[in-house]
């Protein structure tokens, strides 16, 4: 945020707030340090160390012999090498390439080669690890409340009555910046034209509503035509239908960097907006995006449904066809915080259609300042 | 566990001292830069030597025994040795008001939280090093004992504190109520997977480590910290010399041999100065008396072989002393004769 008030709105904005409200004009935010973010896929990590760098903390993640995930900080207490490009050995144990010095998954040095005893300091930090809805997640914070039932919901991943697959994205831009796209999809109609835009998500009204660390979104839009993604997502439930649908998005979000959209169309008017979807396709975006530094991020996601579980074709199509529709987000990103990066002293402004980031940025700018960790980045 | 060890200075105002025991001061520090101090850090302070008129500075560790309001508030326990002439009696003059150089928390003995059990062993004033992890494992609701042995009721802080916070958790160990620790039986009786975390004299650290060894225990759940101020023999007077360099000095009871051989102007070599990392390793030509290897670096072998010792933390004491019996200088003082690199 600059210092000098680009126009005088901008100052009465964060001026008149009272005190205890948390201003929503930073353009960029700081990621919270005490929260689970998701460091890799879980098929990625193996018994070859790889390196990942979450909340600005390279890490070496492996797994132990007995295929327990382990995160230490990815240098070693010696001479900083990267762990990462060491070998594990037997049990839990990890061998740093350079002078050999021995770690186990608690970070303790169990081996000094140069010498007979060993040194009682010699740790690296080891970071707490759960392993959940296909992925590893790692808490970078204060350890004594890493508490895995803070770990977002993202049931679908793993439900047996879902299927799908995803993909990570690197995506050269902070993780507010992923988080605000995904709150309003308004934007659909103008990055996503060919694919799940049309000009109905921006006529469509939409309600906003938010719980302790969550936020919802939900946008209903009746008796439309399906464009062209949804066309082929229908078809594939009910062959040839050609008739117009009711379609829905329900953006969820859990602080503070999990969205999970529940998205999909029914045939119009068989009563999909008061409960009954038997006649729609019904798919989940899930998304959580793990800050990597402030201006870079690992944008987790996978596309879920619930219907034709038995087709790998399905599955490969839908993540072939998600993939592409993330490329024009990722693109879109990318240039916004090379904008924003070349235009320090112009603000933010806000419309209507950010209600739903604009929660998501309040939360997460409570959680900073609890944290102390409340400061503006240019 | 993710605390970094860049020494930070700032300073610190005393907010409030209190006796704990006959030779333990509480003393409560406001430092100027907070930051949050996890279970198993030190802070470093600069004292000044009331002897000394150059306003010649000490460092000394002092484990956070207590941290409040993420760091803004820090205790430190400081225990003056009968004997001690140096740092710990600067400590003890402190008034509140004052003001001191300190650094923000540092941590080598990092709690790792998630463990399957803990023993947290304390002995005398080692129990400034553990008090705060036993509150973190209590607040954790995790499986753990906190065995704190010292001399005397009246010699061990916090008892009681320590007793009504952890109720049956806490198992102590008089000497003078004949509850002396029995070390091989208490190892003996652990599950594998405890990881133990102890601090105090170094007697109780060797036969726990001793035992530990025996038992074939994982040798990384041994978790201790030592700032390497506790000896086989009390600290005793005793001369040093470097023939090459024509360096000739005494180290008193409350200097290190490092120390004195800095002040005598010799150029050492160090890292750690407690004793654990081996750089200020010099050789040993000449003895006259005992070594007290005070450090951790050298294994059994090397240390009774006695060719090299560790001159930040090991002393050299009078033969016949042990426990603490101190030869007056009119017997002549234990000597060494060394070369350095
Ligand atoms: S840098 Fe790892 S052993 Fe030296
Ligand atoms: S300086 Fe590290 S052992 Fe002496
Ligand atoms: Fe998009």
């Amino acid at each position: 945020m600059s210092i000098a008030p680009a126009v005088e709105s901008t100052s009465v904005q964060t001026t008149s707030r009272t005190s205890n409200a948390s201003s929503t004009t930073n353009k960029v935010l700081g990621y919270p340090l005490n929260a689970w973010y998701v460091a890799a896929w879980d098929y990625e990590v193996t018994r070859k160390p790889m390196s990942r760098r979450i909340a600005d903390r390279p890490l070496a993640l492996y797994r132990a012999e007995d295929g327990r995930a382990v995160a230490l900080a990815d240098a070693c207490w010696h001479r900083l090498a990267p762990l990462s490009l060491g070998k594990t050995l037997a049990g839990d144990q990890i061998q740093c390439p350079y002078h050999g010095i021995i770690y186990n998954s608690a970070g303790r040095c169990v081996s000094m080669p140069a010498q007979e005893t060993i040194n009682p300091s010699a740790t690296v930090p080891s970071f707490p690890v759960v392993e959940r809805y296909r992925y590893v997640w790692v808490w970078l914070g204060d350890a004594t409340k890493a508490d895995p039932e803070l770990i977002p919901d993202m049931w679908q991943m793993t439900d047996p009555a879902w299927a799908g697959d995803g993909l990570t994205i690197p995506v050269n831009c902070n993780f507010q910046l992923v988080l605000d796209n995904l709150m309003d999809l308004t934007h659909e109609e103008f990055v996503h034209g060919s694919s799940i835009g049309q000009e109905e998500l921006s006529e469509s009204d939409f309600v906003v509503t938010h719980e302790g660390n969550t936020v919802t979104v939900t946008r209903w839009m009746l008796d439309i035509d399906a464009p062209p993604f949804w066309r082929k997502n229908i078809r594939d439930k009910f062959p040839g239908y050609e008739g117009k649908v009711d379609r829905w998005q329900i953006i969820h979000f859990e602080s503070p960097s999990t969205i999970c959209i529940d998205v999909g169309v029914a045939k119009a008017g068989t009563g999909a907006p008061d409960g009954d979807r038997s006649q729609g396709v019904n798919g989940y975006v899930m998304n959580t995006i793990s800050p990597e530094t402030v201006k870079t991020s690992h944008y987790f996601w996978a596309f879920m449904r619930n219907y034709r579980l038995e087709s790998q074709l399905i599955t490969t199509q839908l993540r072939d066809g998600v993939s592409r529709v993330f490329k024009e987000d990722e693109d879109m990103l990318e240039a916004q915080q090379a904008a924003i990066d070349a235009n320090p002293d112009y603000e933010f402004y806000n419309l209507n259609i950010d209600a739903g980031g604009m929660w998501v940025r309040r939360l997460i700018e409570r959680q900073l300042a609890a944290e102390g960790r409340l400061v503006p980045f240019a | 566990m993710a605390a970094t060890n860049i020494e930070v200075w700032q300073q610190a105002t005393v907010i409030e001292t209190t006796a704990v025991t006959e030779h333990i001061k509480r003393i409560v520090l406001r430092p100027d830069l907070p930051r949050r101090a996890d279970p198993g850090s030190h802070i470093d302070v600069k004292v000044n030597l009331p002897s000394s008129t150059q306003g010649e500075a000490l460092k000394r560790s002092y484990s956070v025994v207590e941290s409040a309001n993420d760091g803004a508030r820090l205790t430190v326990s400081v225990f003056r040795a009968p004997s001690s002439r140096g740092g710990s009696v600067a400590m003890h003059a402190l008034q509140v008001g004052d003001t001191l150089e300190v650094t923000q928390p540092l941590q080598n003995f990092p709690l790792r939280i998630g463990a399957p059990r803990y023993l947290l062993l304390a002995g005398g004033i080692g129990i400034t090093a553990i008090a705060a992890m036993a509150r973190v494992l209590r607040e954790l609701h995790a499986d753990y004992t906190l065995v704190y042995a010292g001399r005397s009721r009246a010699a061990m802080a916090y008892l009681d504190d320590l007793q009504q916070l952890h109720g049956r958790q806490l198992v102590a160990h008089i000497n003078d109520e004949g509850t002396n620790l029995d070390v091989a039986s208490l190892v003996a009786a652990l599950a594998p997977d405890t990881e133990l975390y102890m601090c105090g004299p170094i007697r109780l650290m060797d036969s726990v480590r001793r035992s530990w060894l025996e038992k074939q225990l994982d040798p990384a759940n041994l978790r201790f910290e030592t700032f390497g101020n506790s000896g086989w023999y009390a600290p005793q007077e005793f001369t040093v010399r470097i023939p090459r360099l024509g360096i000739s000095t005494t180290v008193s009871p409350d200097r290190s041999m490092l120390e004195a051989l800095e002040d005598a102007g010799a150029d050492m070599m160090f890292d750690c100065r407690k004793g654990e990392c081996g750089l200020c390793e010099v050789r040993v030509l000449r003895l006259e008396g005992a070594i007290d290897h005070r450090d951790v670096f050298y294994s059994d072998r090397q240390q009774k072989a006695g060719e090299k010792i560790c001159c930040c933390v090991s002393r050299v004491a009078s033969v016949g002393a042990v426990g603490g019996a101190v030869q007056g200088p009119e017997q002549g003082l234990p000597g060494i004769v060394i070369e350095v690199p």
